[in-house]
């Protein structure tokens, strides 16, 4: 009864009320920022008894919306996710076939079991957990994979197959909501389809779902026999609720962890290999942002939003604004947005340097490793995009620096302008105060080369388009929407194929994300993807822009079976924006499917 | 107290989703996030059925009940209206098959609420609900304009381009359909497919129990 004793702040409250008095006045956004109340950023301004904002402290930056209370900024350290451990056997083993009778919700067979026997074993419990966000906020009940949040960090190598048994303990009363019956999916994983996480494959509390990890590099059974294309080599992904129609619902409320897989060339060592920071100096850095219920403190979510979910409180690790400490050498930093629907531009700020261009490398596009390290000042990502950046914290010895998302972005449908620096919302503070060490990694300035990227000189033997569109409120691809039971078209495997994505407004903007075979960017609007942009890369997230059409190149292999294709807008997804296409033997040539 | 056991037992034999709500009723914090999207989405406005009675809206038509509701108007000629009402008879038909006849208009029920009240009398909407064949347990309503627009902005069928949201005919046209008991709560768009319409409906009943892990 831990809500019982919190107490919000009465400047919140007012804040909530008046904002609240205003809405019931019938006023647009649009009426507010006639009115002078909402800022170009699209905050509230900060006026005595309107925005909480106003009493936050120095750095504190809410966005969007003011309505949660505030809280203390950078007096937590950031988490560090536990790494997983295996178990050294399950109770039933394993099977082929669903084991239906011990409670299993697979309902297809492992398609690579016998070819690729997995050498570890896991188990991940979907399970109610209470945790706190900030020392001025109530204990959160949220759902968690092991108690963690964000979920322990799997680190597996290529080579090493897996199996992972998913058991869903989740409680009936969901706290307001969350849809107890889950399907995991591992973003970006070269996974035969039964394992995947697809949407329609959730299962119900009490019930397990085993999935197998072959950890295999793609085109080993064509292409690239027997062991796959190293130049397709996944650094950086991750693992979350993919459950049909309430995806945002439970990712939301914390069922997401890192997935991360290393070879003989990104080893986890860095005294070997491409020599990039390991151990405690490669850091996965999951953001959300969130909306805390003024009245109680508590998560907060907006259970009847079409368009998307934008908070006002930004969490790394999923702590408020946290502090990390760092040592005055360099650091990989693996970045995801994890949504619900925000949009982020990063850049690295030192407060008493606003002029300064801190530029770092950016060295893996959606996980996958460049052709060589980008010297950059800022990255972009939408929902679900991971960048890995190394940052050199050398040059900063001594001082506090922020990671700063400069984006500005009002409505959950797409994002603004780039503000200046130190008109953003500072993420985490990075406090340059630990010891020197010894940093054995490789300066990425010297780095020549990673991998090559895959040809894209092949004939597609077939080309498809897609068009993401609204159709009354209703998200849309070719004017349909999420169907478990419809396959909307076959590609046939070993194939490649061109993919055209459309978006025909300039009203919003979808991150679109493609199952189990990466892509590479071939065009934006007829402009061939630049070399030495950091697009030309391997991709599984495709940020659709406003008025765009992108050309995408595909080479299908491996496995069959169902895959999606949606928008990663957590929200666009449960609304429907979404489609089931299939690999097999056989495909067809839909080009509007 | 025993009166309200006795209750209670008959309640929960006769109904399942009611007997969710009493084992629910029992953990204040429930109480808590439930009163929250009560407060939040469910003003209890009265509002009048096709069939003339009048209702309240949170009370008598979402409270422990496994609901779907959409927007409509019966000038709607073309596009997704009519497409719309037809996919929730077929989607009805459905749901109907797949968890027994006796289950819509007990604990499941359709609502369909109307953004032209000066013009959708509850005999205009009678007549619209005879005529695309809408069976029991699913209820066309109309009321006070404030109401009705009260009641839509708070159910979120809102376009956040001000000019889109005031033409009717571009008005939102998903499904929303829920647990209120259960507090799960999402859409299906309107213009799916019926089989998709009825099996998202019934995500929101009781989640299925299977064996335990062993």
């Amino acid at each position: 009864m831990r809500i019982l004793k919190y107490r919000p702040s009465r400047l919140a409250l007012n804040a909530f009320k008046n904002r609240q008095e205003l809405i019931k006045a019938g006023l647009t956004r649009r009426d507010f920022f006639k009115l002078g109340l909402l800022t170009g950023a699209g905050y509230l301004v900060a006026k005595s008894g309107l925005s909480s904002r106003a009493y936050a402290k120095d750095g504190a930056d809410g966005g969007g919306t003011a309505l949660s209370p505030p809280t203390r900024s950078f007096v937590e350290p950031m988490p560090i996710m536990p790494v997983k451990q295996p178990v050294a056997a399950l109770s039933p083993a394993p099977t082929i076939a669903p084991n239906t009778a011990a409670g299993e919700g697979r309902t297809r067979a492992h398609q690579a079991f016998t070819q690729f026997p997995p050498q570890k074993l896991y188990t991940r419990v979907a399970q109610p957990t209470s945790l706190s966000m900030s020392p001025d906020l109530p204990a959160q009940p949220v759902w968690t994979f092991d108690g963690s949040l964000p979920g322990p960090s799997f680190v597996a190598k290529y080579g090493e197959p897996i199996l992972v048994r998913t058991i869903n303990n989740l409680p009936t009363d969901n706290g307001g909501f969350g849809k107890p019956s889950i399907t995991t999916h591992l973003h970006n994983g070269h996974t035969p389809s039964e394992s995947d996480g697809f949407p329609c494959d959730f299962f119900e509390i009490g019930q397990f779902y085993d999935q197998h990890y072959p950890n295999v590099l793609a085109g080993f059974s064509s292409t690239h026999q027997p062991n796959g294309d190293i130049n397709e080599s996944l650094s950086t992904l991750w693992y979350h609720d993919h459950r049909v129609d309430f995806t945002s619902q439970n990712v939301y409320k914390g069922l997401a962890g890192f997935f991360i897989l290393f070879n003989q060339f990104d080893t986890g060592d860095e005294t070997t290999g491409f020599r990039l920071p390991s151990g405690e100096f490669d850091v996965p850095m999951m953001f959300n942002d969130k909306v805390f219920d003024p009245a109680t403190g508590l998560l907060a979510f907006d259970l009847f939003n079409l368009d998307g979910i934008l908070g006002d409180k930004f969490l790394v690790n999923g702590k408020i604004q946290p502090f990390f400490q760092v040592h005055p050498r360099r650091y990989r930093l693996r970045w995801l947005d994890a949504g619900p629907s925000r949009f982020y531009q990063l850049f690295v700020t030192d407060p008493n340097n606003l002029s300064a261009h801190n530029t770092f490398f950016h060295i893996a596009n959606d996980g996958n490793l460049l052709p060589k390290p980008l010297q950059v000042e800022s990255v972009r990502l939408g929902v679900a995009e991971r960048a890995d950046v190394i940052v050199d914290f050398s040059k900063f010895a001594g001082k506090s620096i922020f990671l700063e998302n400069r984006l500005q972005q009002t409505d959950g449908r797409k994002p603004g302008d780039v503000l200046a620096a130190g008109q953003g919302n500072n993420l985490v503070r990075f406090d340059v105060v630990l010891p020197q060490v010894a940093d054995n990694s490789k300066d990425p300035a010297t780095i020549t080369k990673f991998y090559s990227l895959p040809s894209t000189a092949a004939t597609p033997r077939v080309t498809r388009t897609f068009r993401f569109e609204r159709v009354n409120g209703q998200w849309a691809i070719n004017g349909q929407f999420v169907d478990c039971n419809t396959t909307r078209f076959t590609v046939q495997k070993n194939s490649v194929e061109k993919w055209v994505l459309v978006n025909n407004s300039g009203g919003w903007q979808h991150p679109i994300h493609i199952h189990f075979e990466e892509h590479q960017i071939l065009s934006r609007n007829g402009v061939a993807t630049p070399a030495n942009s950091v697009e030309n890369s391997r991709k599984d997230v495709t940020r659709l822009q406003f008025n765009e059409t992108v050309e995408l190149f595909f080479r299908f292999r491996d496995f069959t079976g169902p895959y999606p294709l949606h928008c990663h807008n957590l929200v666009h997804e449960d609304h429907a924006m979404m489609l089931k296409w299939e690999i097999a033997n056989v495909g067809d040539t839909k080009t509007q499917p | 107290m025993n009166l309200k056991k006795k209750v209670g037992f008959i309640v929960f034999a006769l109904f399942p989703l009611a007997g969710a709500y009493f084992a629910l009723a029992a953990n204040p914090e429930t109480n808590r996030s439930r009163e929250a999207i009560r407060a939040q989405h469910f003003p209890d406005v009265v509002l009048t059925t096709h069939e003339g009675k009048q209702v309240r809206f949170y009370e008598d038509l979402i409270k422990d009940k496994i609901v779907t509701i959409n927007f409509m108007y019966t000038r709607c000629a073309e596009g997704v209206c009519p497409i719309t009402t037809h996919n929730l008879v077929q989607a009805q038909q459905i749901i109907k098959e797949r968890v027994g006849p006796n289950r819509v208009g007990r604990d499941i029920f359709m609502y369909s609420i109307t953004i032209d009240p000066q013009h959708d009398t509850p005999e205009r909407l009678k007549h619209y609900a005879e005529e695309h064949g809408v069976q029991p347990g699913w209820l066309f309503l109309t009321g006070k304009p404030e109401d009705i627009e009260q009641l839509r902005r708070k159910l979120g069928f809102v376009d956040l381009d001000p000019e889109l949201d005031k033409d009717k005919s571009s008005h939102i046209g998903n499904v929303r359909y829920g647990n209120e008991a259960l507090q799960q709560w999402s859409v299906v768009p309107g213009m799916a497919k019926p089989e998709v319409i009825a099996t998202s409906i019934l995500y929101a009943d009781w989640p299925k129990k299977s064996a335990q892990v062993k």
